[in-house]
């Protein structure tokens, strides 16, 4: 643990529903890197994300986010968060949804051509949401997390359905923004994704398995492929 | 609260019903239908003359409580809101601009309606018409403000589209309208009392007759209390963490 973790989780206790979601975790985030939250799908990823972005009821321990308690009033402007599903204006085009909420983060206007270059949609700006494919709708609710240039950017399954060579571009981008200092928390539940991450944090069931480098996790389980390196955490070998 | 962001919602809201012009016609031409209705049904008489400047100025009501209560379920169900509750925007910016949006519709509507009703349909009021359509656009106003409320009981589109019977036609058969208050049984008035509808029924029947006075301004001063104490009530709905 340091002490200039971005994102600090410390015995986070999550109850949805009645059942236990998260039953305690704890994980640092460095900042200024590209962190793969890995694990299957309802393993918990989208709860430990909503934690972070401060919209998660949570039922015990704390989540700080750049050294202030997640969801502070602060933070509103410095942490950028696409959801699982995308969250846009379906009857608004791309330019309208990205000009809202601009004028919400009050931001300059520049800032929606420039989210828009970053994810490669200049030919469809004019175009309703709801006539896009589903992997150009993804890519609208990415620009908008991206336009008031957080410090924290925390985007959950942000590639999927994406063509390879959209999702190779949105990777370099993601290291590009990380280089410039901006941490970045990606999540994915597909094992491919992993080594394009500085870090992973693997969950499973809402646990923590392991917290490590692509190389570190290879060289700890004796496998070279990740998701193989996966099963053996599993079951426990490693 | 902040000017630039409560602007931000309402202009949003208003593109958003801009991109659906069918909702926006039937807005605008039900109720010109009902008038139309109303006037032949009663060929003009007494009838017409006593409910037709309620119903212009109830309407309003009715359309903004549901378009408003779809519009905010939607936003909560497709991500939007979450995405809105991590971003500095305060919940009274993202009430009021929904409030502003569904007004100026409401602007519209009321004057639109008018314009046919005290034109082409010959209805009279003994009061000032202008203040017929102000009522309007308050009584729009309470309808969005309870709309917001109430859509956060709704899981569905379908659950949303039966508030509206369930929270607008007891308040609208116990306003007034169609049974004097002073002939209702005790505990029906008392209930008749207690619904903002019951006040918003009242002033335009004193614009209609003419009689203005403390009750009228009693009538008005509930109705934007109700709007206020619903945009509370809808505030307090509206949470930055959820389970």
């Amino acid at each position: 643990m340091t002490d200039t973790a971005a994102v600090r989780v410390d015995r986070l206790h999550v109850v949805r529903g009645g059942a236990v979601v998260l039953p305690e975790l704890s994980c640092d985030i460095a900042p200024g890197s590209v962190t793969g939250l890995l694990g299957p799908s309802g393993s918990g990823k989208s709860t430990l994300i909503r934690a972070i972005v401060g919209v998660q009821r949570i039922a015990g321990g704390s989540v700080e986010v750049l050294g202030e308690p997640a969801g502070a009033k602060t933070l509103r402007s410095r942490v950028g968060y696409m959801t699982q599903a995308p969250s846009v204006y379906v009857d608004l085009t791309v330019g309208e949804n990205l000009r809202f909420f601009a004028r919400v983060l009050g931001v300059a206007p520049d800032a929606v051509d420039r989210a828009i270059g970053q994810v490669d949609l200049q030919q469809e700006t004019s175009r309703v949401v709801g006539r896009l494919s589903g992997g150009e709708r993804a890519r609208v609710s990415l620009a908008t997390a991206l336009l008031g240039r957080p410090d924290v950017l925390v985007l959950d399954e942000p590639t999927v359905g994406l063509d390879p060579v959209l999702r190779r571009d949105l990777w370099a981008l993601f290291h590009e923004l990380a280089q410039q200092g901006t941490t970045l928390l990606v999540s994915s539940h597909v094992m491919d994704e992993a080594d394009r991450c500085d870090s992973l944090l693997l969950i499973r069931e809402g646990r923590l398995l392991a917290q490590a480098t692509p190389d570190e996790l290879r060289a700890r389980t004796g496998t070279q492929l990740l998701d193989d390196a996966f099963l053996r955490l599993i079951e426990g070998g490693a | 609260m902040n000017a630039r962001v409560t602007l931000a919602v309402m202009l949003r809201v208003l593109a958003q019903l801009r991109r659906d012009p069918r909702t926006l016609v039937l807005i605008v031409g039900v109720p010109c239908l009902l008038e139309t209705l109303l006037k032949e049904l009663f060929q003009g008489g007494p009838v017409f003359q006593h409910a037709g400047a309620p119903l212009l100025g109830l309407f309003p009501f009715v359309t903004m409580f549901l378009v408003t209560s779809i519009t905010m379920l939607r936003e909560r169900t497709s991500g939007t809101l979450e995405r809105l509750m991590t971003m500095p925007l305060a919940k009274l910016d993202l009430l009021a601009g929904y409030g502003l949006a569904f007004a100026a519709v409401a602007v519209v509507q009321a004057a639109i309606v008018s314009l046919l009703a005290f034109g082409a349909l010959d209805l009279h009021v003994a009061g000032p018409r202008g203040l017929v359509v102000a009522l309007a656009v308050a009584n729009a106003v309470l309808g969005t403000a309870l709309g917001l409320f109430v859509s956060a009981f709704a899981q569905s589109e379908f659950q949303a589209v039966q508030f509206m019977p369930a929270i607008v036609f007891p308040q609208i058969l116990l306003s007034g309208l169609f049974v004097d208050r002073g002939q209702m049984a005790t505990w029906l008035r008392w209930i008749s009392d207690a619904l903002p509808l019951t006040y918003a029924y009242d002033a335009l029947a004193r614009t209609a007759n003419d009689t203005l006075g403390t009750r009228f301004a009693v009538d008005v001063a509930v109705v934007c209390g109700s709007i206020l104490l619903a945009l509370a009530l809808g505030a307090v709905t509206l949470r930055r963490r959820t389970s």
